[in-house]
């Protein structure tokens, strides 16, 4: 890497860059986001019927979630990008893949909190029953929380393979952190430099990720039992 | 002393698949009573127990607290269970400590006992730790108000336990043995918590071990023996004439403890 | 789309070459993981290792890979490894190359799980009679570990398998590849989309069936 200011080295082609760049990772940074939220709401719902269902919506939840983790990501963006245009609903690149995503995300937030929940020994469902909880209430004040610290790492790693997973929107032409690189090397021919500085980018965000859950995992540490 | 009754069974039957647990159980409790069950583990004690608070379904039978069936209610000569809700309302008339527990790990030992009142009673949080407070105090636990299940010897966990129950001003108390699980020092930290509360006029149905307590506590004693009830009667009469040989050889593996 | 009319006749005239696109999928997952695994063991060495200039650059290594997208490792191996001079690399080859490098970062990881889970006894017993270090790790630990960690490297060959599909952004002819093409030659959206999806979701079922039973005749031996 050449670090001079002068047309055609790094440095000065990362600054010519700069919006490209800060607009693909504003992309990545958004699409993840909306995808992890969507996924972690979509996931209780999912993962509470895995765990407590009556057994025909268990079943489906079952049904939904090994179809989800059986199929490759890639395979989903794809399918939902050409299928939505099929069915004449018309959503844009991002919003197709973003449905995706979050369509496998939400299986697998859905699997970790079923485990997270069963482990959950069963005297303490036993003994909120017999306070008189509803069951809404138990896993509100009982279960849910004791469940909480043993689902954040996995729910880290979903997050992380969220973020690593937008790469993919790229495919169907999404420009994201990854594609937008791609668009800059095409004008400087500086392949090295530009994969190097977006492998950063992606290294930045997620360490930032598993920082926050490392946080999370320390604050909530005093749930011991 | 003839008081009114409290919990009435009638034939009650549970099985468990091809195993059948409880083949038809008598039982009454009246108000300010305490019924110990005894019997050898198998015996269906437990199970009886669970029955009355529903986190077991009974096959068959009745179980009536204050008259109401249970679980469920009776329409045009058929059962239907009730709803989820109402279930929880009929719950939080009984109160039931285990014997391991179940302090919920992520409260503090006020917190445990406030969850019931303000969720279920709908008291405020002043009301609720004002209540809760009272009865740690009962207790011996108030200075440990603050602190988490781990913090606690199995003892004061149980101790806990028993605040948490006896708070939400139960009809019915049950204990399900609920010393079983604690090193032999500190029974009777437990024990003597329960003998209070029996001698307060709370009504206890106990499942337990502790004969001594049994025969110092109870005004009823109900010896199980497979299933049924093989023999009942006031503890002077369990204790002093043991009608059946199984009852004796029970009571036997206690000797020296009388 | 209501009026979506299903002609199954592509899916037809085209299953070998899905089969064969299936089969190259596996292929490149088996063989990433085989690579992965004797990698992944150095690397899971390396780390357990008291020498820092050993353990640091391992651990280096195993986050570095954890953070980065498979996708964005692919292209810059594939198109940045010649800007290094290293040309003889067809994109098969380059796959592979990428697919075990990061196969290898997160079998170290379940490595260093399962050294870390053998009782210290196995190793002290081993020492009683007379093992030498290198015996002691090849007849005692890495049979043992090996049988701990089976679950996890059955895990991980689905996982790997699910990734060949990214093959398909550098032209290899796996599965993805293909669906792609004939979607874009045919327009049969759902037949060949549907094909593909089920043809990923029996074979990683299957594989999840044989590795399981694979893991029942070992776990007799515990």
């Amino acid at each position: 890497m050449d670090f001079s200011m002068t047309p055609g080295t790094f440095l000065f082609e990362a600054w010519q860059a700069r919006f490209s760049l800060l607009n693909g990772l504003s992309v990545t940074i958004g699409s993840s986001a909306i995808t992890i939220v969507l996924a972690t709401l979509l996931g209780i719902l999912v993962g509470i019927t895995l765990a407590y269902g009556w057994w025909p919506l268990r079943l489906l939840a079952r049904l939904y979630v090994d179809f989800m983790r059986g199929i490759p990501v890639l395979v989903l963006i794809l399918f939902t990008y050409y299928g939505l245009a099929l069915f004449g609903i018309n959503v844009p690149a991002f919003w197709a893949g973003v449905i995706a995503l979050s369509a496998f995300a939400t299986a697998h937030v859905a699997e970790n909190l079923r485990g997270a929940v069963q482990s959950v020994p069963a005297g303490q469902m036993e003994a909120a029953k017999s306070i008189g909880l509803r069951f809404d209430q138990r896993l509100r004040y009982v279960i849910i929380p004791q469940a909480f610290r043993r689902m954040l790492p996995p729910w880290v790693n979903t997050g992380l393979e969220v973020v690593k997973g937008t790469t993919l929107l790229s495919v169907i032409g999404v420009v994201e952190l990854l594609l937008a690189s791609q668009q800059v090397m095409a004008r400087n021919y500086l392949i090295i430099d530009f994969y190097l500085l977006a492998g950063a980018m992606y290294l930045a965000v997620n360490f930032a990720l598993a920082q926050l859950g490392g946080m999370l995992e320390r604050r909530f540490s005093y749930l011991r039992y | 002393m003839v008081e009114q009754v409290l919990l009435r069974a009638i034939g009650v039957r549970k099985s468990f698949g091809a195993l059948e647990v409880l083949k038809g159980i008598d039982l009454e409790v009246r108000q300010g009573q305490v019924v110990s069950l005894i019997g050898a583990s198998g015996s269906g004690k437990t199970t009886f127990l669970r029955c009355v608070n529903m986190l077991e379904e009974h096959d068959a039978g009745d179980i009536l607290l204050d008259g109401d069936p249970i679980g469920y209610r009776v329409e045009g000569g058929k059962r239907r269970r009730m709803s989820e809700t109402a279930v929880s309302a009929q719950r939080a008339r009984i109160g039931m400590v285990f014997q391991q527990f179940n302090l919920f790990p992520h409260l503090t030992a006020e917190e445990n006992v406030m969850l019931g009142l303000t969720k279920v009673l709908g008291k405020t949080k002043a009301e609720a730790r004002d209540i809760a407070g009272h009865w740690l105090g009962k207790v011996g636990l108030e200075a440990r108000r603050g602190h988490y299940p781990y913090q606690l010897s199995g003892g004061q966990q149980q101790r806990v336990a028993m605040a948490r129950a006896v708070a939400m001003e139960p009809r019915l108390l049950l204990f399900d043995e609920v010393t079983s699980a604690l090193d032999p020092e500190l029974v009777a930290e437990v024990l003597q918590v329960m003998k209070a509360l029996a001698e307060s006029g709370m009504t206890m149905l106990v499942v337990s071990h502790e004969m001594l307590f049994v025969r110092d506590v109870s005004h009823h004693v109900v010896f199980m023996d497979q299933g049924k009830v093989a023999q009942a009667g006031s503890p002077a009469e369990v204790f002093g004439n043991p009608e059946s040989e199984r009852l004796r050889s029970f009571l036997g593996r206690f000797h020296g403890f009388f | 789309m209501i009026n979506y009319h299903f002609d199954w006749s592509v899916i037809a005239r085209n299953m070998d070459r899905f089969l064969a696109a299936l089969g190259l999928g596996l292929g490149l997952a088996v063989i990433s993981l085989a690579i992965g695994c004797v990698l992944g063991l150095a690397v899971a060495y390396a780390r357990v290792s008291p020498r820092r200039w050993l353990s640091g650059p391992a651990w280096f290594y195993v986050e570095l890979i954890r953070c980065m997208p498979l996708l964005l490792l692919i292209f810059f191996i594939y198109f940045g490894l010649p800007e290094f001079g290293i040309y003889f690399m067809d994109k098969t080859q380059s796959f592979v190359l990428t697919l075990s490098l990061y196969a290898a970062a997160y079998m170290s990881e379940v490595f260093r799980a399962g050294l870390a889970s053998i009782p210290k006894q196995y190793v002290e017993a081993a020492k009683a009679i007379g093992m030498r270090p290198w015996q002691r790790q090849r007849y005692v630990v890495l049979p043992v570990m090996f049988r701990i960690t089976l679950p996890a490297i059955s895990n991980n060959l689905i996982s790997l398998f699910k990734d060949t599909s990214l093959a398909a952004a550098i032209a290899v002819p796996e599965l993805t590849f293909l669906a792609r093409q004939v979607n874009a030659n045919t327009f049969r959206v759902m037949e060949v989309w549907l094909t593909a999806s089920a043809m990923y979701l029996a074979t990683a079922y299957l594989l999840a069936t044989l590795l399981r039973l694979v893991e029942r005749r070992y776990a007799s031996i515990r």
